[in-house]
């Protein structure tokens, strides 16, 4: 007797993730700047749906594009648009990539909340990052030298300063390069002429985020596309979602995924 | 019976140690098999001795020099400090110190190593770091300066455990000659313990040395990470373990970037091998006198 109910405990437990497995398994790759929306609305989404297996890997965007080009994965993350190379690839593999939007990242330029200025141009912010300013002074502030906090550069937050502000030309050798968005918000809030960039999630007391080219970020200027540091989030699905990978994208806008993407530090689409 | 028992203890043992040969050799062996193909994209001379490091700009700059210097400033500044806390506290503890003050100093200094890293790096962050802004008026207190003194109070108490075990095993009748022949006790342990122990305190700042230069979570949070050949003791520096740790989970794997970190855990390993060689060297000489 003993015997049997070992048997059919096995066999259970083989049993079980086999069968959950099929047809209620989701694998999502891609970006590293989705990667925590994605992990925190799987878990959450598996929490409600016990029967259902979301796997999420990160890789980068290209990664993600790719996988969905390959058809290896139901959902690829991606912090860019798809690249009209790699549409074109998709569509010779009879694949129709769909770009769902599921977040806004904005990014505000900080500065110790002592400091006298309140705004920058677009190029100013360009020309103290590139190290061509080095004095507070030069754009109407106080005597004081700048200390440039930036972030990683294989960060994703680096990536959208880099393609919005920097255009590509790199960052002055001298700048403190932080491993995270709060490390810069409390590096900037102790270091008087500090200035750095942080997901407008993270913004503290101690600091003080700048108008760009006369646009405060806010939630409202980042979602309208007014102000200048932001970028939309996606995650691209084979043709318009179906299925399940539908009933998790459509989780991932309601309310309650666009509440996980603002606690993740994002903004949510309007 | 108790052939067996021993046989069976031994074999135990044996094949203890024959898995810490085989997990060192299968670390190096990965680290070397994930490292060595960035040199189709880069050169060996360039990678070594290049100061920019831009791994993610199109095109990519994988030069390591800064990183190097970087690496060896805090290092080298945490032993000038650590150096004589260390073998001063060795010193009070071995020589001076009266056994009830023995007893109570050497587990006070060795819970200093008992702190977790991530703790210091707290500190040196949220505390040190404005106190150097204020205290000395300069830009930024994420630099070398910061980190070598958190690195230092790290090495501490592996120079003073060390030199300590090094001073005491000193001979008394070395000491009973010195004192015969009129010298004080100040003379005594400058002239004859301290040099009669050179080799143990050298191998224990060797150690201190391998410790310092493979931290990472302090350098991390308080070197600054400014990729930059650093012109004065404060400014911030990007040293190797700290790269490592900020891009490794970022890039892409099997990509040059990929490779070119774990380029730099070679020579990080190369350089921390050469230290425990010194080391040995140094334990050998002293064990052969």
């Amino acid at each position: 007797m003993r015997k049997i109910i070992t048997i059919v405990a096995i066999l259970t437990l083989i049993a079980v993730p086999v069968f959950a497995r099929k047809g209620n398994k989701i694998t999502i790759a891609g970006s590293t700047t989705v990667l925590p929306i994605a992990q925190a609305c799987a878990e959450t989404y598996m929490d409600m749906h016990p029967d259902v297996n979301i796997s999420v890997r990160g890789g980068g965007s290209s990664v993600g594009i790719a996988s969905i080009i390959a058809g290896t994965v139901d959902i690829g993350d991606a912090s860019r648009h798809i690249k009209s190379k790699e549409l074109t690839q998709a569509r010779e593999n009879g694949v129709n990539p769909y770009e769902n939007i599921v977040a806004n990242d904005g990014i505000a330029i900080i500065v110790n909340s002592e400091n006298s200025i309140s705004q920058l141009t677009l190029i100013q912010a360009k020309d103290i990052f590139t190290g061509k300013i080095q004095n507070w002074k030069d754009v109407g502030g106080s005597n004081m030298p700048i200390v440039v906090i930036s972030r990683d550069v294989s960060s994703g937050t680096f990536e959208v300063f880099n393609s919005r502000v920097l255009q590509n030309a790199k960052v002055t050798d001298g700048s403190l390069m932080l491993a995270s968005n709060n490390a810069v918000a409390t590096t900037v809030g102790q270091t008087p002429g500090g200035i750095g960039y942080i997901g407008l999630g993270y913004l503290v007391d101690e600091v003080k985020p700048l108008i760009i080219d006369g646009i405060m970020p806010t939630k409202e200027t980042i979602q309208s596309k007014e102000y200048p540091i932001a970028r939309t989030l996606h995650m691209y699905t084979n043709g318009n979602p179906k299925g399940l990978v539908k009933e998790f994208i459509d989780f991932v806008l309601s309310s309650e995924g666009q509440r996980i993407v603002e606690e993740q530090g994002f903004i949510n689409v309007d | 019976m108790n052939k067996f028992k021993e046989n069976a203890f031994k074999s135990v043992t044996y094949i203890a140690s024959l898995f810490t040969i085989l997990f060192l050799f299968g670390i190096i062996a990965s680290i070397f098999l994930e490292g060595l193909p960035l040199f189709n994209f880069v050169k060996i001379k360039d990678f070594i001795f290049n100061t920019a490091w831009h791994p993610t700009h199109d095109p990519p700059d994988f030069g390591i020099l800064s990183l190097i210097i970087g690496s060896l400033y805090v290092t080298l500044g945490a032993l000038i400090i650590a150096l004589p806390l260390g073998l001063g506290s060795a010193i009070y503890i071995s020589e001076i110190a009266s056994p009830r003050g023995r007893e109570i100093l050497k587990p006070i200094i060795e819970l200093l190593a008992g702190i977790p890293s991530v703790v210091y790096g707290l500190f040196g962050m949220t505390f040190l770091s404005p106190m150097m802004i204020k205290v000395f008026g300069i830009p930024t207190g994420l630099n070398v300066f910061s980190a070598s003194i958190i690195l230092g109070i790290m090495v501490v108490p592996i120079i003073s455990s060390l030199s300590e075990d090094a001073l005491s095993t000193v001979p008394k009748n070395l000491r009973e000659a010195s004192f015969a022949l009129g010298a004080n006790k100040w003379e005594t342990i400058i002239k004859v313990v301290v040099p009669a122990s050179k080799s143990g305190i050298l191998s224990s700042v060797m150690l201190g040395f391998g410790r310092a230069v493979g931290e990472t979570m302090v350098i991390l949070m308080v070197a600054g990470g400014a990729a930059q050949i650093p012109s004065n003791i404060f400014q911030p520096v990007r040293p190797m373990p700290a790269t490592i740790a900020a891009e490794m989970g970022e890039t892409v794997i099997g990509s040059p970037h990929f490779h070119a970190l774990f380029g730099i855990a070679i020579v990080l390993f190369l350089i921390t091998f050469l230290s425990i060689l010194i080391t040995e060297f140094f334990i050998n000489r002293k064990k052969s006198q």
